[in-house]
């Protein structure tokens, strides 16, 4: 056993850090440090350089140009990815229907659809959520009823993630009404651009339009649209499900966020002296920072055991609990650091030019947002109350 | 010991609370966000015409001399309705100062004005390096032949950009003092920015500002206690408008666990949820008793115990907004994160609350030095 990084990982360390300091954009980067919003332009920069690198799709097989990293190599891009502010890569394309499609899928579909996620030319949103079903996903009523070579879909998904950047949903759709609820779901490849599809925001909290909701009021939809069997879409949905957990541990980006805390705590002065020397505050950080070191060892520890190409089962549950609990720590303290300063909160200097005087500090005012915007984590991609409940079950038999 | 309120007291809870219940619906109240002055100046009008600006004044300024549990029962219905209103900054915080420190002509200039809403004041204590602490200033005041010149900078003024005059600490040869500054003085700039919780405020720079003799509130070297004081009777006030918030905040939630369905049932029949509405119900309680324990010491003499409970109070609070901020958006999933449901206001509100006169790291920390 050897808890360091062999020759060739520190090899490919720094291989990472070269590509990161020649390639990525510096001004992408200062806003992905500041908080200040990025552009579906930005985004699009850096998937396309990503993809000049071949280094976009690390879940792919090598033959549709992907990179068949290990898990460990995956982990170190990963945590040199967030520690240079690059843009976090948008998953639903590349990470969350494109293993689906390669597991699941047929040639043609393959053919079509994998390309067009490297290019760019489709940039997919997540269709799962619906007003009535939230963790109880098999609820789903959105319909999609057979017309000769098409389904006609009807119903409304909601908490569409960058739905509006999207020109392509991926659905779970209830094509049958017989038997358990999880028997009658297919899993349905839409384009947004089909007539009946419309697209609404919904602001969140800290008054950001991330999500959104899909209505489809009979949109057409090609039967070879379907990805695997009919009303065998449940067993695809809990395949990408395992996917998008494991991503959302979030190692690399709370150890950047970590940097950031002790970079700001350092510049904080509070009683005469940095925030970071005071004896209850310092505490607190070196708490969270412990608790991330051994969420990152159990990370790879886990992930290493995980036979099928480092995506783990039930245990990615557990992962995403903690992961998501550290992550919500440090949006805490990055918050708790500003003092009073954690109230003002100047619009203005979010946006993407704002060349004006920084209020206290420049990194500031994007952190109570922030602060609000992460209880997501806690929420979204299967709650934590309910990935506990996938543990108690799936792991501990009770 | 009685926990029980007077006629007088329950009458004025229901009174306050009527009012915003029949006339500050979320809706009025996102509204009067969106104005220039960033609260709705038509409650503002009539807090001040049905005496409830009033209640901590004296009788000579329309008031019955209302003491710590009169205010507590007003902010806590403030606190219900998400109020956007400079309750706690210009009738708790600044008509106490100058209640307390203020001359016959400035007690007769400004405290009709304060206790019939008619103006706003607020206090500026903080500065860009002081944290929470408002006894580290570096904002100086000269004494020049006509009066003061106040050199610095003061953070965060909850209000500020909307004031008719701040209230504000600098340092002078004998010590601390206080100064009352009309906004327009010549040299004073401000800048405003909305607050995450909704309200308004603003930086404040002062830069050579000249005043009269008459604008120096006190006595040079005494500021200090009077205004550690009136931010105690602050305190009091917040302790209470959060104790508003978190009850609306936790019957929005347990309503929600009854009424949201997944798996066929009711969410709260799920154990876990059951357990944390009943975790958050009890921080609730916590929060009540030392809201009504600061109350109970805002207004009377100054002494360690007073001081002592008003830190602790605050540490309480402080948690328990928090706490029950949190778990209220989670309980109700994606819904608790969305601008349009208020529940998402609350929960900014009252960890915002946890930023506003010391939050509970800063309030433990005092309270073990008075151990
Ligand atoms: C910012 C954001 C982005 C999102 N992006 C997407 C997206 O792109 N695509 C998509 O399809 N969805 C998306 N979602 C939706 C997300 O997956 C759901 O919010 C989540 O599944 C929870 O569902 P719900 O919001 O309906 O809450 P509910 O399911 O109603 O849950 C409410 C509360 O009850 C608890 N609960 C429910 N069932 C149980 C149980 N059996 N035992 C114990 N506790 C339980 C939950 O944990 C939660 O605390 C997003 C959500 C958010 C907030």
């Amino acid at each position: 056993m050897d808890l360091n990084y062999n020759d060739n990982e520190r090899a490919f360390r720094d291989q990472v850090r070269q590509f990161l300091k020649d390639r990525l954009p510096a001004d992408i980067a200062e806003k992905v440090r500041g908080g200040r919003r990025l552009t579906r332009q930005d985004h699009d920069t850096w998937r396309q350089r990503l993809v000049d690198q071949g280094w976009y799709a690390s879940h792919w097989p090598t033959a549709w140009g992907g990179t068949e990293w290990t898990p460990i190599q995956k982990h170190i891009f990963d945590e040199e990815c967030n520690a240079h502010g690059a843009p976090r890569v948008i998953p639903f394309g590349v990470n969350m229907v494109a293993p689906v499609i390669l597991r699941f899928g047929n040639d043609a579909q393959k053919q079509y659809y994998l390309p067009k996620i490297l290019s760019g030319e489709h940039w997919w949103c997540q269709g799962y959520s619906e007003p009535g079903a939230g963790s109880d996903l098999a609820a789903l009523k959105t319909r999609a009823d057979r017309d000769g070579d098409h389904y006609i879909v009807n119903g409304q998904k909601t908490w569409t993630t960058l739905g509006h950047y999207a020109n392509m949903i991926f659905c779970l759709v209830r094509t049958g009404r017989d038997g358990k609820p999880q028997e009658g779901i297919s899993f349905l490849l839409i384009d947004m651009n089909s007539p009946g599809v419309t697209v609404r925001p919904i602001i969140t909290l800290d008054g950001e339009h991330e999500v959104n909701e899909v209505f489809f009021d009979n949109v057409r939809v090609p039967v070879e649209n379907r990805v695997g069997e009919e009303n065998q879409g449940w067993t695809y949905a809990k395949y990408l499900l395992t996917y998008e957990r494991t991503g959302l541990a979030g190692i690399g980006a709370s150890k950047a966020a970590l940097t950031h805390l002790k970079a700001l705590a350092s510049r904080r002065i509070s009683q005469g002296r940095p925030l970071l020397d005071d004896p209850v505050f310092r505490r607190r950080i070196a708490d969270v920072e412990i608790n991330l070191r051994a969420a990152e060892i159990s990370n790879l520890r886990i992930i290493a055991a995980a036979s099928n190409g480092g995506i783990p089962g039930a245990e990615s549950s557990m992962l995403k609990v903690r992961g998501t609990e550290i992550r919500q720590t440090i949006t805490d303290l990055l918050r708790r650091a500003l003092g009073p300063y954690a109230l003002p909160f100047p619009e203005e200097e979010l946006a993407l030019d704002y060349g004006g005087d920084y209020l206290s500090d420049r990194y500031a005012a994007a952190l109570t947002p922030q602060y609000f915007n992460m209880r997501k984590l806690s929420i979204f991609g299967g709650s934590n109350e309910i990935q506990k409940n996938i543990v108690a079950k799936m792991i501990l038999g009770l | 010991m009685d926990f029980s309120l007077t006629d007088e007291q329950q009458m004025l809870q229901d009174t306050t609370e009527r009012l915003l219940r029949e006339t500050y619906p979320f809706d009025v109240r996102e509204a009067a966000r969106q104005t220039d002055a960033g609260f709705s100046t038509t409650l503002w009008q009539q807090l001040g015409e049905l005496g409830l600006t009033a209640v901590p004044f004296d009788e000579p300024w329309g008031g019955f001399s209302g003491q710590g549990l009169e205010v507590h029962l007003v902010m806590k219905a403030l606190g219900r309705s998400l109020s956007l209103e400079p309750y706690l900054q210009s009738v708790v915080m600044a008509g106490g100062l100058i209640s307390a420190a203020g001359s016959p002509e400035q007690q007769d200039q400004w405290l009709p004005k304060i206790a019939s809403a008619s103006t706003v004041l607020t206090v500026a204590a903080l500065e860009p390096h002081s944290h929470y602490d408002p006894h580290a200033i570096e904002t100086l005041a000269e004494r020049t032949p006509s009066g003061w010149c106040l050199q610095g900078r003061k953070s965060v003024v909850v209000a500020g950009h909307c004031a008719d005059a701040i209230i504000l600490n600098a340092m002078t040869d004998a010590g601390p003092a206080l100064f009352i500054v009309p906004t327009d003085s010549r040299g004073l700039t401000r800048r405003s920015y909305p607050t995450v919780d909704g309200r308004k405020g603003c930086d404040l720079f002062l830069d050579g500002v000249s005043l009269p003799a008459s604008a120096l509130l006190g006595t040079p070297g005494d500021g200090q206690p009077v205004l550690d004081y009136q931010l105690g009777r602050g305190i009091a006030g917040l302790c209470a408008e959060a104790v508003g918030a978190m009850e609306v905040a936790t019957e929005l939630t347990l309503d929600y666990l009854k009424t949201r369905r997944q798996f066929g049932v009711p969410i709260g029949k799920f154990q876990v949820l059951q357990h944390r509405m009943v975790d958050m119900c009890s921080e609730l309680e916590q929060a009540r008793s030392m809201a009504l324990l600061a109350a109970s010491v805002a207004d009377s003499p100054a002494s360690e115990t007073r001081q002592q409970a008003l830190h602790a109070a605050k540490v309480v609070v402080g948690r328990a907004g928090q706490m029950i901020a949190e778990q209220a958006i989670q309980l109700h999933g994606g819904i608790g994160m969305t601008w349009e449901y208020s529940l998402s206001h609350y929960a900014k509100r009252l960890v915002m609350i946890n930023h506003e006169l010391g939050d509970d790291d800063y309030h433990l920390d005092r309270y073990a030095a008075l151990m």
